[in-house]
């Protein structure tokens, strides 16, 4: 292969460990979180190897590590069997690792050619850069159908062919080691067939690929061996022709102590929420949700299970009036505005819909404010709230304060601290105490204890099933399959945007689920 | 980095960064062979060392309240209005369009009207720039600082062409109606008692009617407006549903949609009233100084709003202390330029300085103080 | 209008465009590697005062034309501090250095020459001398094009024909170079350049310094080539109606030239209403002409004709994302 990166990577002899890479005790901590906690791994030169984990699993902190983003605090990086220190990503390079990040590392408005030399040219001239690199690139697309207009521009191409200039990008720099960190994601299912059939041509070349992903469809199809990550540690690795999408679905989600939830049945009554054919498109045009139906009765909870990513964010947000979507949200048989300017969370909270957001650092709470002041966020309007129509009654909202953080048992119940200042936990109970004690018809959770401690999750757990015996519907968003299984009465799976079809948790099984969630039973739920 | 106790990140960092102008000030009074301690004690004579100072360090200070207030609210928006000494020049011609309107019987009317014109005119020339940015995207910094450029240029023509009354030179407005007169502190009854002039017999000196006779000074009513203009942005910040969903929005962007709070409102209303604000200063200097307006008359007091409001820490109460502070750096700088060799302009110095460590070198300063608040890890460890 | 006056506007735009055409193409630079410099005004004004008082102390325009671009890089360099190495406001602190230089031209000035806050006049070897291009003279006597040779391009000083000079060189540097290619990636992504191995700090310190010998350049012309010393305030704004142009030439070079172009012609009008009104037959206002550059700008900042989209990454420190 043509391909002559400039500076060319150290000489290595000839390779005394089959492996590519190995990490040896591996640890690092971003303040109090331990993203990563001694993770020994070895990856067979020659093989495509998935690392497989929830968001937040600790997946992308570890390949930044690798690619000289971070410096783990402890730990040995081999490649090829030596010793390599990774401290920026010019060394990353220089070792042979490429990587191509979830959020692409491209210039919108410059070419191919001009992407794939940017840091890789051959001089401070460019002309002679372009004209070889025309030429490699060539060599390349033909080798491994990795073809796309050197010419074009990267804002003109499709996310697919982008994706692939990153790959070009690892190629010309003569990566021998190739990262992709959830290369999917924004793939459609041909291009993404397409990126498997490369990186296999990759494979047959000797490129050792890591797959960092958190679909285990991409995993059995793909992959040589798999890793499986939780919470940080490395829980396992096998041979993928070894393991089934149930066993690893089990590793990924673990078996956590089984909080048993005090749930009678449901007194199911009239329905609340209908969802006809909810569509939802991002920024970019992407179709984020794919005409969704369904309803949500009185005293029922629904639960929405999936991996992260296919679409309950959009269902939630379409929901709560933050993104605009198409379809027919009606509450108790009364349409609501899924456009314009009376599409907004104000009025959502006025017809009876209470939302407590996935994200509450970016969506749910102000962080740089007091937890009084949060605790009127989005209510801020609300009559009891006011001394006058003029002025906000703040003594009022302090005392509600107090009030709910007595009730939700916030800790420590200062109300004038700021939201930064609490732990998860306790900024989660504000939000969820703003929220259930609005008495909605309707109230959205999404991630209702995503980083929130063992006791706080017990006692979130025991307030969603209060407010469903108040008679209330509620729409629970989980990754976690055991909170989804003990307190949804149905529940619903999702994926790539749409539903795959409804259980019934006394039914079904984490197995079925994991399934379903993976994708695989094919049939979309009517 | 150290994360600083709050009452350090208010009261200290401006402080120190203000210590550290004041540094870089002195090294250059040294480096042109001027002393430091001399020009420190000329301005301090000179704007805060007798009642005539005050009368006008505080004329200045309101200006800068005026103005500092309104990059205050847009702030709190996360909007930079760079504009105010535009909108304030609109709202000199404002207030002037109301007092040559009519013949005012009296300057409480006439300063109302005023109040309305200076406010309509200086919230209507920031109007197009949050449109755009509203609507558009149109960065509101560059829009703003275009528009201050627009306002100059409009208000020469309006001046040299349109309100310059015949046989006049000068590019200015006619005189104001004498019931458009605002009351100067030598004007005012109890307050005129710290302006009486003394004889060097040591008593009050008498004018030929008997009366005693006051020293002049351009401090006047608007004083307590802009005292009450602090009181009721703290209000409107702190005390309203507006205020809030302001703060809201500038703090982020995203959580404020979730609460269903409108951007393209808050971007329109925040600047409006930061227009509004930076308008009213011109009560100050058109209407209760020149009594005509002037060619670029707000003289830079549009900018130091900036100034202000980032040593005020974006708090009304905060504004206040720190345009009483440049009110005294302006006036002390026109003492110096009088009585000794230092130019004028070395407040101009002083005030980019500022500007520069407190709101772009913040984290400098942050983390300077960081090293005094480490936490003692003797006993962690 | 006659030709003759014709060529002496055209003259005249030449002339007063140079300053603008070199600080447009300083902020080019600067912005183009993701740092928003609304200081453009200080630096000139820097430099213009440093480069007179030298120049008037030394009886060198060359000395002066070096200590010009010293006072501006300093200034540049300070921006460059509190922007990529604290990560403060950009736009903050291209303010605040508008100010201090506003302020400490006329302190230095002052206590150097104690008139005024001006600096002495230049005369002789101080001075940029006007430079007869060849054969300006003799191909005088060619219609049309002759007296445009000697009248508008001939007899100007050397900064002018370094302005139009940097143009190409510009447009070659950003577009046919390593460096312009990486500049202009970390204007758009720095994470581009990051993960490919290429410091986004020096990269951003290197365009910053260059903003600042163009600054340097464009005061140093000011105050020994336009006018013969420094006088407070002299750039009067000059610096911000380049950085309209800039906004105007959506950040290309060619543009920045076209646009500083039709600024400086614009204050060229603006010193002729005599021939304004012969022409148009009306009597156009002054201030009409010198808002034309601000109002142009918005317009075309609105989206109105045209959209003038800036580098992706201006005005934003640049942080590794986790």
């Amino acid at each position: 292969m043509a391909a002559q990166a400039k500076g060319g990577r150290q000489a290595t002899a000839a390779p005394t460990s089959p492996y590519a890479i190995e990490l040896k005790g591996i640890s690092k901590a971003f303040g109090p979180v331990q993203a990563n906690k001694d993770i020994n791994i070895q990856v067979p030169r020659g093989t495509i190897h998935g690392i497989i984990g929830e968001n937040g699993a600790g997946k992308s902190t570890l390949m930044s590590i690798l690619y000289g983003f971070y410096r783990a605090d402890s730990g040995q990086i081999l490649i090829n069997g030596t010793p390599t220190a990774i401290p920026d990503s010019q060394s990353a390079i220089r070792a042979g690792i490429g990587m191509v990040f979830q959020h692409f590392k491209l210039v919108q408005n410059f070419t191919v050619l001009e992407n794939v030399i940017l840091g890789a040219e051959d001089g401070p001239m460019l002309n002679s850069s372009l004209t070889k690199a025309r030429k490699v690139l060539a060599d390349l697309s033909r080798e491994y159908e990795l073809d796309v207009n050197p010419d074009a521009l990267i804002e003109d191409l499709s996310v697919g062919h982008q994706q692939r200039v990153e790959i070009l990008k690892a190629l010309y720099r003569q990566a021998d080691i190739l990262i992709l960190d959830e290369p999917t994601g924004v793939l459609t299912p041909e291009e993404a067939d397409h990126l498997f059939r490369i990186l296999k041509g990759l494979k047959d070349q000797g490129k050792t690929i890591i797959l960092i992903t958190h679909k285990l469809r991409e995993i059995m199809e793909a992959t040589d061996h798999v890793s499986v990550m939780r919470r940080g540690t490395m829980v396992a690795t096998v041979k993928t022709a070894e393991s089934s999408p149930e066993s690893l679905a089990e590793l990924m989600v673990g078996r956590k102590v089984l909080l048993e939830v005090e749930k009678g049945p449901a007194k199911v009554g009239q329905t609340v929420l209908t969802v006809e054919n909810l569509s939802v498109k991002d920024e970019h045009g992407v179709v984020r949700l794919k005409g969704v139906s369904f309803e949500i009765k009185a005293g029922e909870i629904l639960g929405i299970a999936g991996v992260a990513g296919n679409g309950q964010s959009e269902l939630l947000e379409a929901l709560g009036g933050i993104a605009r979507a198409s379809g027919r949200i009606a509450l108790n048989g009364t349409n609501l505005p899924l456009t314009g300017a009376k599409a907004n969370g104000q009025t959502r909270r006025a017809a009876g819909i209470s939302h407590v957001p996935e994200d509450r650092q970016a969506l749910g709470l102000i962080m740089d404010f007091a937890a009084w002041e949060n605790v009127a966020f989005g209510y801020h309007n609300a009559p009891e709230y006011q001394k006058n129509p003029l002025i906000m009654d703040n003594a009022a909202i302090w005392a509600d304060t107090e009030k709910k953080m007595a009730t939700y048992d916030v800790r420590p119940p200062i109300p004038s601290l700021p939201a930064k200042s609490f732990s998860g936990g306790n900024q989660q109970k504000i939000v969820v105490a703003r929220e259930m004690e609005r008495n909605p018809d309707l109230l959205l959770i999404g991630q209702p204890t995503r980083g929130v401690d063992i006791g706080a999750i017990e006692f979130i757990h025991k307030q969603i099933i209060a407010l469903r015996d108040q008679g209330k519907a509620i729409l629970l968003v989980s990754v976690e399959l055991d909170e989804i299984m003990s307190l949804s009465d149905r529940i619903a799976v999702m994926f790539d945007g749409q539903l795959m079809g409804f259980r019934d948790p006394e039914t079904t099984n984490e197995r079925e689920l994991g399934l379903m969630m993976a994708g695989m039973n094919g049939k979309a739920a009517t | 980095m150290t994360k600083l106790p709050t009452w350090a990140d208010v009261v200290l960092v401006p402080l120190i960064s203000l210590l550290l102008a004041a540094i870089v000030s002195a090294v250059v009074l040294l480096s042109i062979g001027q002393s430091p301690m001399e020009a420190l004690s000329v301005m301090v004579e000179g704007s805060v060392g007798s009642a005539y100072a005050w009368g006008y360090t505080l004329y200045y200070a309101t200006s800068f309240i005026f103005t500092g207030l309104a990059v205050t609210v847009a702030f709190h928006g996360s909007l930079f209005n760079i504009g105010g000494e535009g909108q304030a020049q609109l709202g000199g011609l404002g207030v002037a369009l109301v007092c040559l309107a009519l013949p005012w019987p009296h300057w409480t009317l006439a300063l109302m009207a005023a109040m309305i014109g200076a406010a309509v005119f200086g919230a209507a020339w920031a109007a197009i720039p949050a449109w755009l940015q509203a609507k558009r995207g149109s960065h509101i910094v560059i829009t703003t600082i275009m528009f201050n450029y627009i306002a100059a240029a409009l208000l020469i023509y309006l001046l040299v062409n349109v309100l310059r009354p015949d046989g006049q030179m000068d590019p200015a407005s006619a005189r104001f109606p004498e019931g458009a007169k605002l009351p100067q502190f030598a004007d005012i009854p109890l307050l005129q008692n710290l302006f009486a002039k003394y004889g060097p017999d040591g008593a009050v000196k008498l004018g030929k009617d008997g009366l005693a006779v006051y020293e002049q000074v351009p401090a006047n009513v608007t004083f307590f407006i802009a005292v009450a203009a602090c009181f009721a942005v703290w209000a409107l910040m702190w005390r309203t549903r507006l205020g809030y969903e302001i703060r809201a929005f500038g703090k982020s962007e995203k959580a404020a949609r979730y609460a269903g709070i409108s951007p393209f409102k808050i971007i329109m209303v925040a600047m409006l009233i930061s227009g509004a604000l930076s308008g009213m200063m011109a009560i100050n200097n058109v209407m209760g100084e020149s009594e005509r307006l002037l060619q670029n008359s707000a003289e830079g007091a549009g900018f130091i709003g900036i100034a202000v409001a980032l040593m005020g820490r974006n708090h009304p109460a905060g504004v206040f202390l720190a345009a009483i502070l440049f009110g005294i750096l302006y006036q002390g700088g026109a003492e110096l330029g009088l009585w000794t060799s230092i130019p004028i302009e070395l407040r101009t110095v002083v005030q980019g300085l500022v500007i520069l460590f407190t709101g772009a070198l913040d984290q400098m300063v942050r983390m300077m103080l960081g090293v005094f608040f480490r936490p003692n890890r003797k006993g962690a460890a | 209008m006659d030709y003759a006056t014709l060529l002496q506007m055209l003259d005249a735009t030449l002339r007063l465009a140079t300053p603008l055409l070199l600080a447009c193409l300083a902020g080019l630079y600067s912005e183009r590697a993701g740092v928003f410099d609304i200081g453009l005004e200080g630096k000139m004004l820097m430099a213009a005062m440093s480069s007179a008082a030298v120049a008037a102390l030394t009886g060198s325009v060359w000395v002066g034309l070096l200590a010009g671009i010293g006072g501006s890089l300093l200034f540049a360099l300070v921006h460059g501090v509190a922007s990529i190495t604290f990560r403060g406001n950009q736009l903050i602190a291209g303010v605040a250095l508008n100010f201090v230089a506003s302020g400490v031209t006329v302190l230095i000035a002052q206590d150097l020459f104690q008139q005024g806050g001006r600096t002495a006049a230049l005369t002789g070897a101080a001075r940029f001398a006007q430079i007869d291009l060849p054969f300006a003279e003799s191909l005088r006597a060619v219609p049309i094009l002759g007296p445009f040779y000697a009248e508008v391009l001939s007899g100007h000083t050397i900064l002018v024909y370094v302005a139009l000079l940097l143009v190409p060189l510009t447009w070659w540097v950003l577009f046919r170079t390593r460096f312009g290619l990486r500049l202009r990636a970390v204007g758009e992504n720095p994470a581009s350049v990051d993960t490919a191995g290429v410091s986004v700090v020096r990269l951003r310190y290197t365009a910053v310094l260059i903003t600042g010998v163009l600054c340097g350049l464009a005061g140093a012309y000011m105050a020994t080539g336009l006018q013969a010393g420094f006088g407070r305030e002299m750039t009067a704004g000059r610096g911000y109606i380049a950085l309209a142009a800039l906004i105007f030439a959506k950040w290309r070079p060619w543009y920045c030239l076209y646009a500083t172009l039709l600024f400086g012609f614009l204050q060229a009008l603006a010193l002729r209403p005599d021939v304004i009104e012969r022409v148009v037959g009306v009597n156009v206002p002054i201030p009409a002409l010198d808002a034309l550059p601000y109002i142009l700008t918005v317009v075309v900042l609105a989206g109105l004709v045209g959209k003038a989209t800036p580098p992706r990454a201006g005005g934003e420190a640049y942080v590794k994302e986790r």
